[in-house]
C-alpha cells in the first residue's frame, strides 16, 4: 500500500479513474443545481397567465383613422383604410420585399393583398420587425423627408424601415419581414376581438 | 514612525502581506519615467468607478425597481431627497465620463502599441472591462423607465432575438416575460447593482495584477525591463509609482474634477447628450418617440447596426446589422495579433499606420455623429462608407503594418 503514495504511482489507472469519476459526478451536480436558477429566469406562471384577448368596438373608427390598443403589453393598430389608401397597395408592390405575404407573419385568413379579414380594416402588431420600435403612421403623401414616391404608410424612426398601409415591408431596408397580423375575429360587424379566433378559444 | 506604530506594522506583516504588497504595487513598482498626458486615464477610470459605486449605493436607497414606481422614484430623488439631485447627476455624469476616460485609455493603447506582446492578456482583460462597462451603461439606462429607457431596451433585446436558433429563448431569459415589462426592469436592476459591478471590480483587480506582472508600456513602446541596473536590478528608466506617479495622477484628478463638477453643476443633461430629453417622459408602450438614438457613447455602433440594408448570402440584413455591431466592438480584442509592425509606438511607426489611425478616428466620430441623427438615404450611405473604413483599419492592419516604413526604436526612453 505504501507504494501507491510514491510519486511515480500518483496517477495510476485506479486513481485516474476516481478523479475522472468524481469530476463527472461533480459536473452533473453543477448542471443540476444550475437548472432551477436558469429556469427561474424564464417567464413566470403569472406572466404566462396574462395575455387575454381584448375586445374593441370599432364603430366610431372613421375611415383614415388609426386606433391603438394594448394586447399582451404590445401595441396593436387598428386602421380603417379609405378607398384611396387601399388603391396604393397594388401600386407599391414592386417596391416590397414580400408583397404576397409568403412568410408566416399572419394567420391564413389575412394572407391577401390587404392582409385583413375585412378589406378596409387592418389589424397589426404595431412593432417594427427589425428591432421592435413602433413605427409612425405617416398618411401624408410625398412629404419632404420621405420623398416623392411615398404614398402613405408606416415609417420606423429608429432605423428607417418603411411599411405600406397593409404593414408590408419595403425591400432593402433593415426590417426583414412584414409586420405581424395577430389572430383576430369579428364578434359582430363592429366588435373586434384581438388575440383569439373565437370567444371560446380564448 | 513611532515605536508603537512600528510594532503594529510588524505584528500585521507577520500575519498579512501588507508591506510587501504596498511595495510590490506602489512604492517599489517601477513605471517608465516618460509617461505623458495619455497616461492619466487609467487612474481616472478607477476614480470614476469609485464615484459610480458610491453614488450608486446612495441611489438604491430611494430608487424603486418597479415599472409603476420607477419613474416617480427617480423624480422623488431629484426633487425631495436631500441632495438627491447631486447624487443622481454625479452618477449620470459619471456614466458618460466613464466612457470618455475609457475611450481615451483605449486610444492611448492604440497610439503606443500597449496591446503588443507581452501585454496581450492585459489588453484582453481590459476588453472584458469594456464589455461589462457597456452592459452596465445599458442596464442602468433602463432603470428610470422613461421613453428612451423603454424603447432603447426594446431595440437591444430585439437584437438578441436576431441570433439564429437560440435567439427566442435568449429573449425570454432576458425579458422574463413575453415582452418588455416589470419583470425585465426588476432583473436589469439586479444585474446593474449586483452582478455587473462585482464582475467589474474583479476584472479591474485582475487588470491591475496583470499590468504589474508585465510592467507598464510607455510612449516609446520599448521595454524598460530590458535595461536594468546590474546591482539594484531596478530598470534604469523606471521610477517608483509612489510617490512619483501617485502625485502626478493627483494633478490629473484635479483637472478632471474641474471638468466633472462643471458638468454636474452647470450642464448635467449636457444638451441632451448625457440625459436624453425623451427620457423625461414616462415609458409609453404604445408609442415610440419620433426620434430615438442611444446615448452618445453607443452611437458609432448604432450607426453600423442600421447601415446594413441589404440581405447578403443566406443571412438577412437585420442579422448582418447585429453581427456587424458586435464585431465592431469585439474586433479591438484582436489588435495584438493584427498589428505586425516591428515597432510598438506611433512615434516610430510609418506614414501608412498614421494615416490608417487618423481614418479610424474620423470614422469613429462620423459614425458617432450619424448615430444621433435621424436616418436619411444620404446619411445611411455615409454610414455605410465609414463602416467600411472602420473595419478596413482593423482587417487590413496585418498587411499595411508590415509594409510600412518604420523608424528605429531608441535604446532608452526619450521625452
Amino acid at each position: 500500500m505504501a507504494d501507491s503514495f510514491s510519486i511515480e504511482n500518483e496517477m495510476n489507472g485506479r486513481r485516474r479513474f476516481l478523479v475522472a469519476a468524481t469530476s463527472v459526478a461533480g459536473g452533473i451536480a453543477g448542471v443540476g443545481i444550475a437548472t432551477p436558477f436558469m429556469l427561474s429566469m424564464m417567464p413566470s406562471e403569472r406572466a404566462k397567465a396574462a395575455g387575454a384577448p381584448v375586445e374593441v368596438d370599432i364603430e366610431k373608427l372613421e375611415p383614415g383613422m388609426l386606433l391603438m390598443v394594448e394586447w399582451r403589453g404590445r401595441v396593436v393598430w387598428i386602421l380603417n383604410r379609405t378607398q384611396e389608401m387601399l388603391a396604393t397597395l397594388e401600386a407599391l408592390e414592386d417596391q416590397l420585399a414580400d408583397p404576397n405575404s409568403e412568410k408566416d407573419q399572419q394567420p391564413d385568413y389575412a394572407r391577401n393583398r390587404t392582409r385583413s379579414i375585412k378589406p378596409e380594416i387592418l389589424v397589426a402588431v404595431g412593432l417594427c420587425t427589425h428591432l421592435g420600435c413602433s413605427p409612425v403612421f405617416r398618411k401624408d403623401i410625398a412629404p419632404e423627408d420621405l420623398g416623392p414616391d411615398w404614398l402613405g404608410g408606416f415609417f420606423c424612426p429608429c432605423h428607417g424601415s418603411k411599411f405600406d398601409l397593409a404593414g408590408r415591408v419595403y425591400s432593402n431596408l433593415p426590417a426583414p419581414t412584414n409586420m405581424v397580423v395577430p389572430p383576430h375575429t369579428y364578434l359582430t360587424d363592429t366588435r373586434l376581438l384581438v388575440g383569439a379566433e373565437s370567444k371560446e378559444s380564448a | 514612525m513611532s515605536k508603537g506604530l512600528n510594532a503594529l506594522k510588524d505584528w500585521i506583516d507577520a500575519r498579512f502581506p501588507m508591506t510587501s504588497n504596498w511595495e510590490a504595487h506602489l512604492s517599489k513598482y517601477y513605471a517608465p519615467k516618460n509617461f505623458n498626458f495619455w497616461y492619466y486615464f487609467g487612474s481616472l477610470a478607477l476614480l470614476v468607478l469609485v464615484n459610480q459605486i458610491l453614488t450608486g449605493i446612495f441611489l438604491t436607497m430611494n430608487y424603486k425597481p418597479d415599472a409603476d414606481l420607477a419613474f416617480a422614484s427617480v423624480e422623488y430623488i431629484m426633487r425631495d431627497v436631500n441632495y438627491g439631485w447631486l447624487i443622481r447627476y454625479m452618477h449620470s455624469t459619471g456614466a458618460s465620463m466613464f466612457f470618455v476616460v475609457v475611450y481615451l485609455h483605449m486610444f492611448r493603447g492604440m497610439l503606443y502599441g500597449s496591446y503588443r506582446k507581452p501585454r496581450e492578456l492585459l489588453w484582453l482583460i481590459g476588453m472584458g472591462i469594456f464589455f461589462v462597462l457597456m452592459s452596465l451603461a445599458f442596464t442602468g439606462y433602463i432603470l428610470p423607465w422613461g421613453q428612451m429607457s423603454y424603447w432603447g431596451a426594446q431595440v437591444i433585446v430585439s437584437m438578441f432575438g436576431a441570433i439564429p436558433v437560440v435567439g427566442d429563448t435568449l429573449t425570454l431569459v432576458l425579458l422574463g416575460d413575453f415582452n418588455l415589462s416589470d419583470a425585465t426592469l426588476n432583473r436589469f436592476f439586479a444585474y446593474h447593482v449586483v452582478t455587473l459591478p462585482l464582475m467589474m471590480i474583479v476584472l479591474v483587480f485582475v487588470h491591475i495584477l496583470a499590468l504589474h506582472e508585465v510592467g507598464s508600456n510607455n510612449p516609446d513602446g520599448i521595454e524598460i525591463k530590458a535595461n536594468k541596473n546590474p546591482e539594484t536590478k531596478i530598470p534604469v528608466d523606471g521610477i517608483p509609482f509612489h510617490p512619483y506617479y501617485s502625485v502626478k495622477d493627483i494633478v490629473g484628478v484635479i483637472a478632471f474634477l474641474i471638468v466633472f463638477c462643471t458638468i454636474v453643476f452647470f450642464a448635467p443633461e449636457f444638451g441632451g447628450y448625457f440625459l436624453e430629453h425623451n427620457n423625461f417622459i414616462p415609458a409609453n408602450t404604445l408609442q415610440t418617440p419620433d426620434h430615438i438614438a442611444p446615448v452618445w457613447y453607443f452611437t458609432p455602433y448604432y450607426s453600423m447596426l442600421r447601415a446594413v440594408t441589404v440581405n447578403f448570402l443566406w443571412i438577412d440584413a437585420k442579422l448582418w446589422g447585429v453581427i456587424l455591431m458586435a464585431a465592431a466592438v469585439v474586433i479591438f480584442a484582436f489588435l495584438p495579433w493584427l498589428d505586425r509592425s516591428p515597432v510598438k509606438s506611433i512615434r516610430y511607426k510609418g506614414p501608412i499606420f498614421k494615416f490608417a489611425l487618423t481614418m479610424f478616428v474620423i470614422s469613429f466620430f462620423v459614425l458617432g455623429f450619424l448615430g444621433m441623427e435621424a436616418p436619411t438615404p444620404l446619411y445611411t450611405l455615409i454610414a455605410q462608407i465609414f463602416t467600411v473604413v472602420y473595419f478596413a483599419f482593423f482587417l487590413l492592419m496585418p498587411w499595411y503594418s508590415k509594409i510600412d516604413k518604420t523608424k528605429p526604436e531608441p535604446k532608452r526612453v526619450s521625452k
